[in-house]
């Protein structure tokens, strides 16, 4: 038994993003068509050459009609995921084992996510019935338990601690300032990230992802095939994706500073992708910075920073757009915002521009290895995705 | 020998400063300040609170019957008790009653345990009331919420009964329809005069006569009526010593209702000595009374909580703030889902661990868990679990969370992972704290409370809160 991947066999030939924000004017099926059509030009197919499709959306339609509909879909196989936040990751990996099984020659992952229409301030989450007892707990106060476990793990005073967090919201807002797709195309200062109101104290408003309606979608075909569509595809080196056990409310050993779903699915994937030293070579991240606290733990959980040293990596710029280990530079679910369904595609969708040279004003220099990382749930209980993409074969 | 085999009290946390009243109204202020049930307690939260200090003070008892008095029931038609019965884990084989309507209820609750307990059957009775009173009017200062329980038995009695009375009569005082929030009452001197002075009077002779004693005898007094002139009055009349009476908690609590002579009863009990009588009288559309003698068992006997620890351990709530809580100040709903109610087949299968607090523990690896489990966190062996209760056991903060998002009446919710002594973690709301005075590491202990109320369905459940 074991996770063997399939690097190299499979490529995205082209994809179609929205712009991300309040699309007060657009349904989810207008985002569906819209970032599906974007994907079909992209990569110069038409819709009858897409042989199936897997479409994510954790709460905006159930079912493969949800896409079907809306695009006419002739009488193919479209599946319907969830995976909470991970879901448009989800979507993809789904697309790409079937391809790389030989079952289907080309084929579309989508994903949108419909949040502005709800009324509700946040993301709203509808449970099954149930006994009453479960924590009734917003997502950013979830997040939120990481920073004093954090800081008082490392030392950190809070004032120091509240400096890190908003400088990660701050570099993520500064690369979604060069972003034309994204939810908040505007630079904010230090000073403003840490006096905007308190959601989930430390966190601040500025320290959430951006409540967000969008679609994004990819066409992936079998590596040996990607020439006859593109000139320059992306290539899978590794797809990696676990649901915890969720240790973390119920054992005293978790102590609120990892995500031991992301450290096993970053294990896995740098063994996919024959990757040994994260830190030196990834080109580019985009990782779920759904509250700034999580992408601070992260760079830690995904290798790229020591123990206890992201903080200081943190404050020295290592993960700026000119820095040594650009992270998000499309402005992460920060800046560019949060459609659930859509955002693990998203994350993809930068792959895809920065790798192939077509990112404009936040183009990083000669990328050659690309991560995405995206989570679902709270720390200690959640799923967690971690996808190596490269430019080259090999 | 029957009587009192143990007893338990409930302060809530929250204290509302008369003069906080006053300024806002512009009402002339009382002295001191009253106790009030936080935006998540209610008479069935706080019963349960003092009856789970009774069940502790005396292990190894088992009563076959509950009581429950409150003039203030969460549910009109359900059994309140069930409720209490489940959160302190008594088993399904006992007799439960509501005892509703005055009061007097507490009284009676008590004299009923204590018929039960002639009869051989131990049994436990517990009192509790939130009162209620409508802006600017002399009860809402003079009231107060608490509650206190008894334990009544055969064996291990502290306090022996040795004379009841019991009268009924019927006289307009006090009254509140059903869907009425605030009670109505007559003119004062009616009551006071006609009903209460009389009552006392009718009450207190039968039972010195009973029990063969005269007022100067006891060496504590408890009297309790909805009008305190009436105490004075009747004090004064039959020449008590003030030394005699009893502390009635007026500038620290406030009255009260159902539970006042119960409360006064624990601050009583607490300095009693072995061969000391206690004279206690209630009266409200009637009269209960009762005698005890303070047996030798007293001496080894200590309450979990005293009643000046619970007085101590306190918090202000500003006026605004009780105005919102008790829904007397409607306020701008939140953008955000209301509630959704319990549902009821999940309630029933998650019983013991929903009011009772029981997780489970594994045999194979002796790991405390909870919610219960059957594949262990651990070992990951199935289905080698052993209940395992959490209610009583001590905890620490491991992290925290301030929610300002999430609905609350008392916002932030302050979320807290609390890691048992002795194995367990819980993820769960804190209460009876200040966020400022949160930090990884302090000691937590657990409590009963209502969540929320949705469909008309009160959500019960536990919280952590720092050690009183």
């Amino acid at each position: 038994m074991a996770s063997r991947g399939i690097k190299d066999r499979v490529a995205i030939i082209g994809m179609g993003c929205t712009r991300f924000g309040e699309h007060w004017d657009k349904s989810a099926e207008d985002l569906l068509v819209e970032a599906a059509y974007d994907a079909y030009e992209s990569a110069g197919v038409e819709p009858d050459d897409v042989d199936a499709y897997w479409l994510g959306t954790m709460g905006s339609g159930i079912s493969g009609l949800t896409l079907s509909e809306p695009l006419k879909i002739q009488y193919k196989p479209v599946t319907r995921v969830e995976n909470m936040c991970a879901t448009g990751s989800e979507s993809l990996r789904q697309a790409c084992y079937a391809v790389a099984s030989g079952a289907f020659d080309c084929v579309m992952a989508i994903g949108v996510e419909k949040l502005k229409d709800s009324g509700f301030s946040g993301l709203v989450v509808t449970n099954p019935p149930n006994d009453g007892t479960p924590a009734n707990m917003t997502p950013p106060a979830l997040f939120s338990l990481l920073a004093p476990a954090y800081f008082k793990k490392y030392g950190l005073d809070p004032e120091k601690g509240r400096d890190v967090l908003a400088r990660i919201a701050w570099k993520n807002h500064k690369n979604g300032a060069r972003n034309p797709k994204a939810q908040f195309q505007k630079e904010v200062p230090i000073e403003a990230i840490k006096n905007s109101p308190k959601i989930a104290d430390p966190l601040c408003i500025m320290d959430c992802s951006g409540v967000s309606d969008g679609a994004a979608a990819a066409i992936v075909v079998r590596a040996e095939d990607a020439h006859k569509y593109c000139k320059n595809p992306i290539y899978i080196k590794a797809l990696s994706f676990v649901a915890g056990p969720a240790e973390g409310p119920l054992s005293q050993d978790y102590d609120f500073t990892t995500f031991p779903e992301v450290v096993a699915t970053a294990r896995d994937a740098y063994a996919q992708a024959g990757i040994t030293n994260p830190r030196e070579q990834v080109s580019l991240a985009e990782v779920h910075d759904c509250f700034t606290p999580t992408e601070l733990v992260l760079y830690e959980d995904l290798g790229f920073s020591p123990r206890g040293t992201a903080w200081q990596d943190v404050l020295e710029g290592f993960f700026d757009l000119d820095g040594p280990l650009p992270v998000n530079p499309d402005g992460g679910l920060k800046s560019f915002g949060h459609p659930i369904g859509a955002s693990g595609l998203r994350m993809m969708y930068e792959m895809w521009l920065q790798l192939r040279g077509e990112a404009g004003a936040r183009q990083i220099k000669n990328p050659k290895i690309g991560l995405t990382h995206n989570l679902g749930g709270q720390p200690g209980r959640c799923v967690s995705f971690v996808s190596v993409v490269g430019s080259e074969i090999g | 020998m029957v009587g009192l085999v143990s007893y338990g009290s409930y302060i809530p946390y929250r204290r509302l400063k008369r003069s906080a009243i006053a300024g806002v109204l512009g009402v002339p202020s009382g002295r001191g300040e009253r106790a009030v049930a936080s935006f998540d307690e209610d008479s069935v939260s706080m019963a349960v609170e003092a009856l789970r200090d009774a069940l502790k003070a005396a292990p190894g008892t088992s009563p076959q019957a509950l009581f429950f008095a409150t003039t203030t029931p969460p549910y009109g038609e359900k059994l309140n008790a069930a409720i209490i019965g489940a959160a302190v884990r008594l088993p399904v084989e006992i007799r439960a009653v509501d005892l509703t309507g005055s009061t007097r209820a507490g009284l009676s609750g008590l004299l009923q345990a204590i018929d039960t307990a002639k009869a051989g059957t131990c049994a436990a009775v517990t009192m509790a009331d939130t009162r209620l009173a409508a802006p600017e009017g002399r009860l809402e200062q003079q009231t107060g919420d608490g509650a206190a329980a008894f334990i009544v038995g055969n064996q291990g009695v502290i306090a022996e009964v040795e004379a009841t009375a019991s009268f009924t009569r019927e006289f307009l005082d006090t009254w509140r329809a059903p869907g009425e929030r605030f009670a109505h009452s007559w003119e004062e001197r009616f009551a006071l005069t006609q009903a209460y002075l009389p009552l006392f009077q009718r009450a207190v002779s039968a039972i010195c006569e009973k029990s063969g004693t005269r007022p100067g005898d006891f060496t504590r007094v408890i009297l309790d009526a909805p009008n305190p002139r009436a105490v004075d009055e009747f004090a004064r009349a039959i020449k008590l010593n003030p030394a005699q009476m009893s502390d009635n908690f007026a500038l620290t609590v406030g009255q009260t209702g159902a539970a006042h002579p119960g409360l006064m009863l624990a601050g009583a009990l607490q300095s009693a000595r072995p061969g000391d009588r206690i004279l206690l009288a209630s009266v409200a559309d009637g009269a209960e009374a009762l005698v005890l003698r303070i047996t030798e068992a007293a001496a080894g006997f200590r309450p979990i909580h005293s009643t000046g620890s619970m007085i101590e351990s306190k918090g202000d709530v500003s006026y605004a703030n009780y105005l919102k809580w008790r829904e007397i100040l409607p306020t701008e709903p939140p953008r955000r889902p209301d509630p959704e109610r319990p549902a009821a087949p999940p309630m029933l299968r998650a019983e013991k661990w929903k009011y009772g607090l029981i997780g489970s523990r594994c045999t194979a690896c002796g790991t405390p868990q909870l919610p219960p489990q059957r594949v262990c966190v651990k070992c990951r062996v199935r289905d080698k679990m052993e209940p395992y209760e959490f209610a009583d056991r001590a905890g620490r903060i491991a992290t925290y969370a301030f929610d300002r998002l999430a609905y609350s009446l008392n916002p932030p919710v302050i979320n807290v992972v609390v890691d048992f002594v002795g194995g367990g973690r819980f993820l769960c709301e804190m209460t009876d704290c200040e966020p400022e005075r949160v930090a990884i590491g302090d000691e937590v202990e657990m409590t009963f409370r209502r969540l929320f109320t949705a469909d008309g369905i009160h959500n019960y459940f536990w919280k952590a809160r720092p050690k009183r």
